[in-house]
């Protein structure tokens, strides 16, 4: 036999290509989008991604809605963070009425959306662990998610999506257990994300699935529009918490992790390494609390902040404002605004017009998975379908950011 | 890091394109500004090319519909210099009877399905795209949903009309 020659011929089955839809619903997609692929052997010769599956047609509600009711619409964004989209919208509208936030609240909002960006970033790093076969690390990490869970439980009564803020504050301050639960969380996650990374940053078969896998240039980041963890793994050192600092973050020491190979072992310790800022930003937040008095959770605004309900019941003013606002009788001015947030996944972003109706005239959210996820398909050609399934997992597509 | 005023970049736009330049203004601070559908790719070009700014990040595309306007709808960039730190706002109005404008996919890659989103919901038409396909709606929708005639809740709901407001 002469091994030169291939061993089939033009007719044979061997030689075509195959057609494989991976997903609407497969579990390696992690959520609803569906990637029509065309496979030679094991290799992704070319793919299509579709989206759109969970489609909501947010922007649309929302020109029907008054700010207040807009936030519930951001919880559902990215539900694995959803605190920070809660956050960013209502920044937006204090930027649009000029709200100044006292110290305190600011603070607390920083405890919060680094609560939440640790609680994306578990997600995100254990699925790409469980999708190389380490299940301990999924199930071992876990269990802190849950621990954040319950903090979020504590201040807001939900638990995933949390309509955790207000405009101009939070709707109750945080109570003595919820900080104990800061503080118990503080004390017992850096144990175990430690034990964590031991067992996956030198492990060889993790190194050898990741390591060089996907590998994306700064430019190619920059030129598809790439932000957040994405973005640094490649090596550009851009954060909307240093280049734009909002709720404070000015005041606080944190370092912008980058990577230096873009591959997805280095998309991973980018988000373990913002892990561990995140933990000092929460430390450093717990101790500027101790300098302000307590007590505080929102700004005096009485004519934006929806008033407690014991308050509307007892108070004939609140119940005026608490009225006003509910229908939408807020006097914005007519104006537009741009403002963005670190999110998970990148840069949130949250473009506003407003002609002072009583609704937006106009909501347009800058979505980081939208944006990153256009990405896949052209650079997973060439690639194994294995190796394609980590990697869209290293991109932490969040389906109801990629739809909205 | 040398900083760059809004100033700056509008007097760099205004020499090199004169009176194509329009409606500058800065809300909040960021630069707005508007010019027209023929110069929008040189413009979105010399933004991300010229040294003065280096607005080399395409944030995101997006656009507006006015029914009022005679020409109805806004074409919305946002571009970013990371380098400097700085955000400018590019809009150009375009006749919603013929919503057409060429790419910006020649300039970034990122312009693709944020061009997509925007055709799907508001039939504006990019002329050069590779691939100009609705991208979050059915293809059969047959509307481009985000434009003001398409109301989203039964007109006929009497419980939210504003005259029984005072407004």
């Amino acid at each position: 036999m002469n091994h030169n020659q291939p061993v089939y011929t033009d007719n044979d089955p061997q030689n075509e290509l195959v057609t494989l839809n991976l997903g609407p619903t497969h579990p390696a997609t992690h959520g609803v989008f569906q990637n029509v692929i065309q496979l030679d052997g094991e290799r992704i010769v070319s793919g299509v991604s579709t989206i759109g599956y969970i489609h909501r047609a947010f922007e649309k509600i929302a020109e029907h809605r008054p700010f207040y009711q807009i936030t519930p619409l951001t919880d559902r964004l990215n539900y694995c963070s959803s605190p920070i989209n809660n956050m960013g919208w209502h920044m937006t509208v204090e930027k649009l009425l000029n709200i100044q936030m006292p110290k305190r609240v600011d603070y607390l909002r920083v405890i919060i959306m680094e609560l939440s960006r640790i609680a994306d970033h578990i997600i995100c790093n254990t699925i790409i662990a469980q999708d190389t076969g380490a299940t301990t690390t999924f199930l071992y990490l876990f269990q802190f998610r849950e621990h954040i869970y319950e903090i979020f439980e504590e201040i807001c009564g939900a638990r995933l999506t949390t309509n955790i803020g207000r405009i101009g504050g939070f709707e109750r301050d945080f109570n003595d257990i919820a900080f104990s639960k800061i503080n118990k969380f503080l004390k017992e996650f850096p144990v175990a994300l430690k034990e964590f990374e031991s067992l996956l940053n030198r492990n060889r078969i993790f190194i050898d699935r990741t390591a060089g896998v996907a590998r994306v240039s700064a430019e190619q980041g920059l030129d598809y529009g790439w932000t957040g963890p994405l973005l640094r793994s490649t090596g550009v050192d851009y954060d909307v918490r240093v280049s734009e600092p909002y709720a404070s973050y000015q005041d606080f020491d944190f370092e912008v992790p980058v990577g230096t190979s873009g591959d997805i072992y280095d998309r991973y310790l980018v988000r373990n390494e913002e892990m561990w800022q995140s933990l000092r930003l929460i430390e450093q937040g717990m101790e500027k609390l101790k300098n302000e008095p307590a007590g505080i959770f929102h700004a005096d605004v009485p004519e934006f902040y929806l008033p407690a309900k014991e308050e509307v019941y007892n108070n004939m003013e609140a119940l005026i404002y608490h009225f006003k606002i509910v229908m939408g009788e807020i006097d914005a001015p007519k104006a537009e605004v741009y403002h963005a947030v670190e999110g998970g996944n990148g840069e949130l972003g949250f473009y506003l017009i407003n002609d002072g109706g009583r609704t937006p005239y106009r909501l347009h959210f800058r979505r980081p998975s939208f944006i990153n996820y256009q990405m896949f398909a052209p650079m997973s050609k060439g690639m194994l379908l294995s190796d394609a399934i980590i990697n869209m997992s290293s991109m932490n597509i969040i389906a109801g950011e990629l739809d909205a | 890091m040398t900083e760059v005023t809004n100033k700056e970049i509008i007097d760099a736009l205004t020499e090199k394109f004169g009176g194509q330049i329009t409606g500058v203004n800065e809300p909040y601070g960021l630069l707005t500004l508007e010019t027209t559908k023929d110069a929008i790719i040189e413009v979105l070009k010399f933004l991300k090319e010229n040294s003065i700014a280096n607005f080399n990040f395409l944030t995101d595309i997006t656009a507006v519909h006015y029914p009022e306007k005679k020409h109805g709808i806004a074409v919305v960039y946002h571009l970013h210099s990371m380098v400097k730190r700085i955000r400018v706002r590019v809009k150009v109005f375009i006749d919603e009877h013929h919503p057409t404008i060429p790419t910006a996919t020649v300039i970034w890659n990122a312009a693709n399905w944020m061009e997509r989103e925007t055709y799907d919901f508001f039939g504006v038409k990019f002329e050069g795209h590779p691939d100009l396909r609705r991208i979050l709606n059915m293809d059969e929708l047959g509307v481009h949903p985000m434009l003001k005639q398409y109301p989203l809740e039964d007109p006929n709901r009497v419980d939210k009309k504003d005259e029984y407001f005072g407004r």
